[in-house]
């Protein structure tokens, strides 16, 4: 069973739409989405759940205002800034607590209880290419490197039930926790970039975290013909970093009408992708390892 | 005053708002990129900068043979950055928050302060204004500690200088995001009329609503798509400040790094409106 994570870096350069089309283009999949702060791929994949689960990890700190003593002790120890003053009583900003529990630790009037949360939920659902496995985390919340590893377990039980080949992965965008979970134990990351500074930038970026965690790296170019100097420096970053372009593809309104109908841009007739994506998917195919 | 740049979804338009307001902005103003992940709004404004300040979290280093194996530290820690193993003390230190737990309780004094490089700060100026961003250290899983230090400069800055702010917020609506627009005055979003536009427009409506701070839209390429983000502002009685209608022209022109508000008197005038109307907002929350 091979994993494959798409990734871009920088936002919206078209990882989710990709994603789709490469979902309807394969077959003996399962479908994860990894983006579990902003995750889009249901809204192209109109998924029917099958299984829902509470995602509850990490803990709150709260204050008991009656037991307090006010002695300051936590607001001191906190390295958060999380305590702060209500109406002459420590309270915890929920927003700024990092779930440390020193302020618990250190109270002494054992004022300060440490309350298990409910960080998102996460579930299993059909689709029409497929089993899908995403999530969505509450607004504000953190843990999501821990909740894109649970995915990704659970999407390894469901591929093996099914025995299917591969695991699909809608990456996160940026660089941080979601993105290095998102890593661990993935045969390729193809990266989507487009030709602009941004883009560019980006994808060295993203590209530099698959080296330090050793993941080989496709790319893609999209929107190739927003800026043939952009593109050809794109180019010429990937043949200097051994990363194979695996397709460049056009600026192209039709992406955005097939989002509107909900459907992959691969579905509509004479879209003059399918073409190149079935192209790319052979070569990303070969370089993930994946019997074709 | 300090407007966060913000959106659910990436690549919206956030730093080509954020520039493009730092180039029609009339007051002293301090242009931060809080995306520490991924930074763009240098590649825009192309600031002179000083010396990377190399930014750190302090995390604890173990001295075996003063550890009695009491437990005290990895029965706190909370995120597996501290083990015993057998009579071996571990620590793994990508792993730690910071959160100086372990240096607190051990009572033997086997745990001392060490550090982990979360990335840099760098400051300067883009003409006018001043210029101050972060960059996370490529393989550093955790932006928010650095996010903090960047958004301590810029307070002083602020509280030296007077100037506002125009904040280049990281996507999304997890802790990264809600930590950087959390101290803003106004919060623009930054949209685009998509199905996944509007879906992670209106998750960032959530997740920033209960910081009861007003809030502003701007619908990039606006045209594309379909009009879900227009009709749910007028429901949700969110102020459109401005809509920036899809060009290829303007995509090209930013594809090769150019600020949109300087491409033209019309441009200029769009972001001046935003401008005017970001503080409109900002004196109605204040004189509400």
């Amino acid at each position: 069973m091979r994993e494959i994570v798409v990734l871009s870096g920088k936002g919206g350069t078209g990882k989710t739409s990709l994603t789709a089309a490469f979902a309807h283009l394969c077959r003996d999949k399962v479908l994860c989405d990894l983006d579990v702060d902003a995750p889009d791929l249901h809204i192209l994949l109109e998924p029917r759940p099958l299984r829902r689960e509470d995602f509850v990890s990490g803990h709150e700190a709260r204050i008991d205002p009656e037991a307090c003593t006010a002695c300051g002790l936590c607001r001191d120890a906190c390295r958060f800034a999380a305590i702060r003053d209500s109406e002459g009583v420590p309270a915890v900003d929920p927003l700024r607590c990092e779930g440390c529990k020193v302020c618990v630790a250190l109270c002494p009037a054992g004022a300060i209880e440490f309350i298990p949360k409910t960080c998102g939920e996460w579930g299993v659902s059909a689709t029409r290419f497929g089993t899908l496995v995403h999530a969505q985390l509450l607004p504000g919340e953190e843990n999501s490197g821990r909740l894109v590893t649970l995915l990704k377990q659970e999407a390894r039980k469901l591929a093996e039930a099914q025995d299917a080949s591969l695991i699909l992965c809608d990456g996160a965008p940026g660089i941080g926790c979601p993105v290095i979970s998102s890593l661990a134990g993935t045969h390729l990351a193809v990266a989507v970039t487009e030709p602009t500074p941004s883009g560019r930038h980006d994808l060295e970026r993203v590209c530099g975290v698959c080296d330090h965690f050793r993941v080989p790296v496709a790319v893609i170019v999209n929107k190739h013909d927003l800026n043939p100097a952009e593109d050809a420096r794109i180019e010429a970053f990937c043949r200097q970093r051994g990363y194979e372009l695996v397709a460049r593809l056009p600026h192209d309104p039709l992406v955005t009408t097939a989002m509107v109908q909900r459907k992959t841009v691969t579905e509509l007739a004479d879209n003059g992708f399918t073409h190149f994506l079935l192209r790319a998917w052979k070569r990303i195919g070969r370089l993930a390892g994946l019997g074709q | 005053m300090i407007v966060a740049v913000a959106s659910g979804k990436g690549g919206t338009g956030k730093t080509t708002v954020s520039a493009s307001l730092a180039a029609v902005w009339d007051r002293p103003l301090v242009a931060v990129d809080l995306d520490v992940e991924e930074p763009n709004l240098h590649l825009f404004l192309r600031p002179a900068l000083g010396e990377p300040e190399e930014v750190g979290l302090e995390v604890p280093v173990a001295d075996e043979d003063r550890c009695t194996g009491c437990r005290a530290c990895t029965d706190l820690c909370q995120f597996k950055a501290i083990v015993l193993m057998g009579e071996h003390l571990l620590t793994f230190p990508e792993m730690c928050h910071g959160c100086g737990g372990c240096l607190a309780v051990c009572p033997e004094g086997a745990l001392t302060p060490g550090r982990r490089v979360l990335g840099w700060m760098e400051q300067g100026a883009a003409g006018p204004a001043a210029f101050l961003m972060g960059r996370l250290r490529v393989g550093e899983a955790m932006s928010p500690p650095l996010m903090r230090v960047v958004k301590a400069r810029l307070d002083a800055m602020l509280a030296e200088s007077g100037a506002d702010a125009v904040m280049d917020a990281p996507p999304g609506v997890s802790c990264p995001a809600v930590n950087a627009v959390m101290d803003a005055d106004v919060i623009l979003l930054v949209t685009e009329p998509t199905p996944f536009g509007f879906y992670d427009f209106r998750l960032a409506h959530q997740a920033f609503a209960p910081l009861g701070k007003p809030m502003g839209v701007v619908v990039n390429r606006a045209g594309i798509g379909d009009d879900s983000v227009q009709a749910y502002c007028a429901e949700h009685g969110l102020p459109l400040l401005a809509e920036i209608p899809y060009a290829r022209d303007v995509a090209e022109a930013y594809a090769r790094g150019k600020v949109v508000a300087t491409l033209g008197p019309e441009h200029a005038a769009r972001f001046a409106g935003l401008r005017d109307g970001l503080r409109r907002l900002h004196e109605e929350a204040v004189h509400a």
